[in-house]
């Protein structure tokens, strides 16, 4: 039934693209993260029939149509319980959802945070890019506040999502964030995420050149990103800056950002991606970056987890019951008392 | 039998009380020794949407009617001969139900002035008292002291002795109608098989119970009621919700697939959850999901994968599943949607039963989505009918309605329940790797328009679907408009011409030819029947048939109805199958309508088919 893996292992990323035309805007970042993906796949070592990717509605969700596998693109925000129903189901394959900003944190909220709670094994890659762009551009619940957009000429009343700080929130067992202008990182954390047993988000930093470009300007752009943001690996001290010169202090609870020159980087905060309570407070710089003494963005893998999954415990659960032996549908159909009539 | 027993052909008995008072238990436990005893019965639980309404109010009342009879019947009676009351609100609720001449039996404590002012009498009025149940048969017996007597130095304390009363009263009307003990005696002993104490309390006081109608001079004759004369065959009992889940376990078992369900806790539906959940031995995965959407979701996901997959729910859930029900009629995948109805609109009345909502099932949803509708007649009949919508979801590559409400989904009867050799086949056809140097077209169709199930794991067959239209056999993303205008009615007609493969519609009883048909479907079945039965017993020109496929409607149901002047439609709804009806076959129908909450009387109904036959 299945191609072998030694086949699979001679899979390349065009072996992954469909024959389908890519209807995104010419300049979109979901281009780069498709490749990505695309990339990555064949060094999963996966026969491409038991991959299966899930979307719901959005610029994203049209993912699915573009890569050369199983595919699903469902309705707005469900693309999770789709999943859900699958893995259950079908343990044996490889899931991905894919989602956007809309889909997973507005009208799909509920289901993405009951998926993450319950650790089902599959792979979510959340494609944030602060904006409703498939209908052209109204503000989305990771937009900054006061977004002025064409649902909000006044600008925008709410208090956006820090989706990491959510899923932290929904005890998630995998939290990491990449960006699409990073090939490099969002490789190395696809394949984590792949690796990992139980729910893995990734949030994307995806640049909507049409209703919201430069979004993630700061972080993405040489000038800027090595300040700006704050690449986490475990074990490693957390350093950022142009000259690797400053670091952030964990001070009891409290990070501070400190220069290199006064502190020693074996005094600074080491990353510990199985470090819940300090995941907490890394997944919370979510500062406005045109604050004064904001903290840098932290991308990478916060937290990890191992934890049973769902639908291992699902199977199990059957498999506990099958053990009393084969079932025996006349014994159902019959129930418990029956008497006869002559 | 008892030498001065009164032998009937037929008794009802309606057991009422405050929610708490654990009449729906004692009512259950009549029917199965009463079903165990070879009669034939019928049952209709009646209860508040209160887990616990205040206690001694009207709105807390709970109410079990049972049926049971030497002949076979098809309702669960529209009156009663015996009003068995733990309280005052009890009485004043259901008075209206009994017979005239009809014999009450009430717990004097439940009448005391707390009862009496809950229930809403008049200071100082005490209707056991006050001479007003005259026409009736009244006996009193002062429950709480008898219990109280009885377990007396048994430890237990006020609370868990109050708890026994119903197994009291339970062993006098065993009594009354020469039940034997043994089946309550051994469902106590499992029930409560960790507490020992517990046990013996209750079964001291069924003895106790059963013991005072031997021991006092009652002035109430005990009544036999002989077996049923009933089609020969081995039965059990069996309630509505159950037969829909164990449909459900033989149509995997005999397609050999796996089960899994989608569903979030609903009334009337959620019995059919904590049955499927008990049957993991079979392979059925059971998924309560985070709300109704999901629900419906995780079972398209399920689908996709090759699984049998169900959601089940009722209105309101329906309402919320609706998007997805698009969804996937869209994909053609299959799946069954179970919906148990209940009194609408919005939360409505949810203990309640109510034929809601067939338009909802037939039309409720954006675009052009039709959707085959099954509906089942009697709680026994749940069985076939979602076995039948199992057999079309996957035979067709199509959801399916499955209606069942809520009186037959807790109405119980007794069942002449098949062998699994009886049943139907259910044949899935998967896709497999087309020949080389041929695409794959997962949208490709054969006789019946169905689709293959092309499921993830097949090598060769990677493919995409999705909720936007799809061009024709490739499925590939389409907003071509001719291949929208053919895609639609391609989908209309691969749902119609389901009617290829049912049976047609027959006539249940009476004339082929006549003067008036009555036309109903599901739950109401019972009661036409009885009526129908009557009406032509006196020499009506009267027939009767029940529809079970309400989308598409069997080949030959428009020419069935020109066989007569003139269709009746009784729906407990404000007219919805009469609609339909109209629409598609032109043919003088009226409805007859009832929207209370409960089933049609025969009576009621006899009345209305004399007014026209």
């Amino acid at each position: 039934m299945s191609t072998s893996i030694q086949e699979a292992g001679k899979l390349s990323a065009k072996d992954f693209a469909s024959e389908q035309d890519i209807r995104w805007c010419p300049g979109c970042g979901d281009y780069s993260i498709l490749k990505q993906v695309q990339t990555v796949m064949p060094e999963l070592g996966l026969p491409k029939e038991d991959i299966v990717f899930i979307s719901g509605i959005g610029c994203s969700s049209r993912f699915p149509y573009y890569m050369d596998t199983f595919g699903m693109h469902s309705i707005h925000g469900r693309a999770t319980a789709i999943a859900s129903g699958l893995k259950a189901t079908r343990p044996d394959l490889s899931v991905w959802i894919i989602t956007g900003d809309g889909d997973s944190m507005s009208i799909g909220g509920n289901h993405f945070i009951h998926l993450l709670r319950r650790n089902f094994d599959v792979n979510v890659l959340l494609f944030n890019n602060e904006i409703y762009g498939l209908t052209k551009g109204q503000y989305s619940p990771t937009s900054e506040l006061g977004k002025v957009t064409k649902s909000t000429p006044y600008g925008s009343l709410d208090h956006p999502f820090n989706p990491m700080a959510l899923a932290m929130g929904a005890d998630g067992t995998f939290v990491a964030r990449s960006m699409d202008r990073d090939p490099v990182h969002l490789r190395t954390i696809l394949k984590r995420a792949h690796a990992h047993k139980g729910t893995s988000l990734v949030e994307i930093y995806q640049n909507c050149n049409v209703f919201n470009d430069g979004a993630f300007e700061v972080f993405t752009e040489k000038s800027s990103k090595a300040n700006e943001t704050l690449f986490i690996e475990n074990g490693q001290p957390l350093i950022f800056g142009a000259e690797k010169d400053k670091g952030i202090l964990l001070d009891g609870f409290t990070p501070r950002v400190v220069s290199l020159s006064d502190v020693s980087a074996n005094d600074l905060w080491i990353h510990n991606e199985q470090d819940r309570l300090k995941a907490n407070i890394l997944v919370r710089f979510f500062d406005d970056p045109r604050i004064e003494g904001h903290f840098p963005r932290p991308f990478g893998l916060f937290y990890v987890e191992d934890r049973f999954t769902y639908n291992e415990a699902f199977v199990a659960q059957i498999e506990q019951a099958q053990l009393k032996g084969e079932p025996d549908l006349n014994k159902l159909l019959s129930g418990g008392s029956v008497w006869v009539v002559e | 039998m008892e030498k001065d027993s009164l032998v009937v052909p037929d008794a009802t008995i309606l057991f009422a009380g405050d929610s708490g008072d654990g009449m729906q238990l004692t009512g259950s436990q009549f029917t199965t020794t009463t079903a165990l005893f070879g009669n034939d019965v019928s049952t209709f639980p009646n209860f508040p949407a209160e887990i616990r309404a205040p206690q001694g109010t009207l709105a807390g009342v709970s109410g079990f009617q049972i049926r049971f009879s030497s002949e076979q019947i098809y309702t669960s009676g529209d009156h009663c001969d015996m009003l068995v009351v733990m309280n005052a609100a009890a009485l004043k609720a259901n008075l209206k139900q009994l017979k005239a001449g009809g014999t009450i039996i009430a717990n004097t404590e439940g009448f005391d002035a707390k009862n009496l002012r809950l229930a809403k009498y008049p200071d100082g009025v005490n209707p056991l008292e006050d001479g007003s149940l005259e026409g009736y048969r009244l006996l009193t017996i002062d429950v709480t002291r008898l219990t109280k007597a009885t377990l007396e130095g048994s430890g237990l304390g006020t609370k868990e002795i109050d708890r026994t009363k119903n197994m009291f009263v339970l062993g006098f009307i065993y009594w009354i109608y020469n039940r034997p003990l043994d089946n309550t005696i051994k469902f106590i002993e499992q029930k409560f098989a960790k507490r020992p104490e517990i046990v013996e309390a209750n079964l001291k006081a069924l003895k106790a119970g059963y013991h005072y109608g031997d021991t006092t001079e009652t002035m109430i004759p005990r009544v036999q009621v002989e077996k049923a004369k009933i089609e020969p065959g081995i039965y059990r009992n069996i309630n509505g919700n159950p037969a829909t889940a164990i449909g459900l376990v033989a149509a995997a078992k005999k397609s050999g697939l796996k089960l899994f369900l989608g569903s979030y806790p609903i009334t009337p539906a959620s019995d059919i959850l904590h049955e499927l959940s008990k049957y993991k031995n079979f392979g059925v995965g059971t998924f309560q999901a985070e709300d109704e959407i999901a629900a419906i979701c995780s079972a398209i996901g399920a689908s996709f994968g090759g699984a049998l997959a169900v959601t089940t729910s009722s209105g309101p859930g329906i309402a919320l599943k609706t998007e997805a029900i698009g969804l996937a009629l869209m994909l053609e995948l299959p799946l069954v949607i179970i919906n148990v109805q209940r009194g609408g609109p919005s939360t409505g009345l949810p203990t309640k039963t109510e034929q809601s909502d067939l338009l909802q099932a037939v039309y409720g949803r954006n675009g052009e989505a039709p959707v085959p509708v099954i509906s089942a007649n009697t709680p026994s009949d749940c069985f076939y009918a979602v076995y039948e919508a199992c057999k079309i979801a996957v035979e067709h590559s199509t959801p399916v309605f499955f209606l069942s409400d809520g009186y037959i989904a807790n109405g119980a009867e007794p069942w002449r329940f098949p062998k699994e050799a009886d049943l139907k086949p259910i044949a899935p056809v998967f896709a497999e790797k087309p020949a080389e140097g041929e695409k794959f077209l997962p949208y490709k169709r054969d006789e019946k328009l169905a689709r293959k199930w092309a499921i993830p794991g097949t090598a060769g067959i990677e493919h995409r679907i999705g909720g936007i239209e799809k061009e024709h056999e490739t499925g590939n993303i389409s907003y071509d408009p001719e291949n929208h205008e053919f895609m639609v009615k391609l989908r209309a007609e691969k749902v119609a011409r389901i009617a290829d493969y049912i049976p047609l519609q027959e006539i249940d009883n009476g004339p082929a030819k006549g003067k008036l048909l009555v036309l109903g479907w599901g739950s109401t079945y019972g009661s036409i029947k009885t009526a129908v039965k009557s009406a032509l017993a006196q020499g009506y020109s009267v027939a009767h048939a029940q529809v079970r496929y309400l989308n598409p409607f069997p080949k030959n149901l428009g020419e069935l109805l020109h066989n007569y002047d003139y269709v009746l439609v009784p729906e407990m709804n404000n007219g919805q199958l009469v609609r339909m009806i109209r629409d598609q076959y032109l043919v003088p129908a009226e409805g007859f309508n009832k929207i209370k909450g409960v089933p049609f009387t025969a009576d009621e109904l006899f009345t209305k088919i004399k007014s026209l036959a």
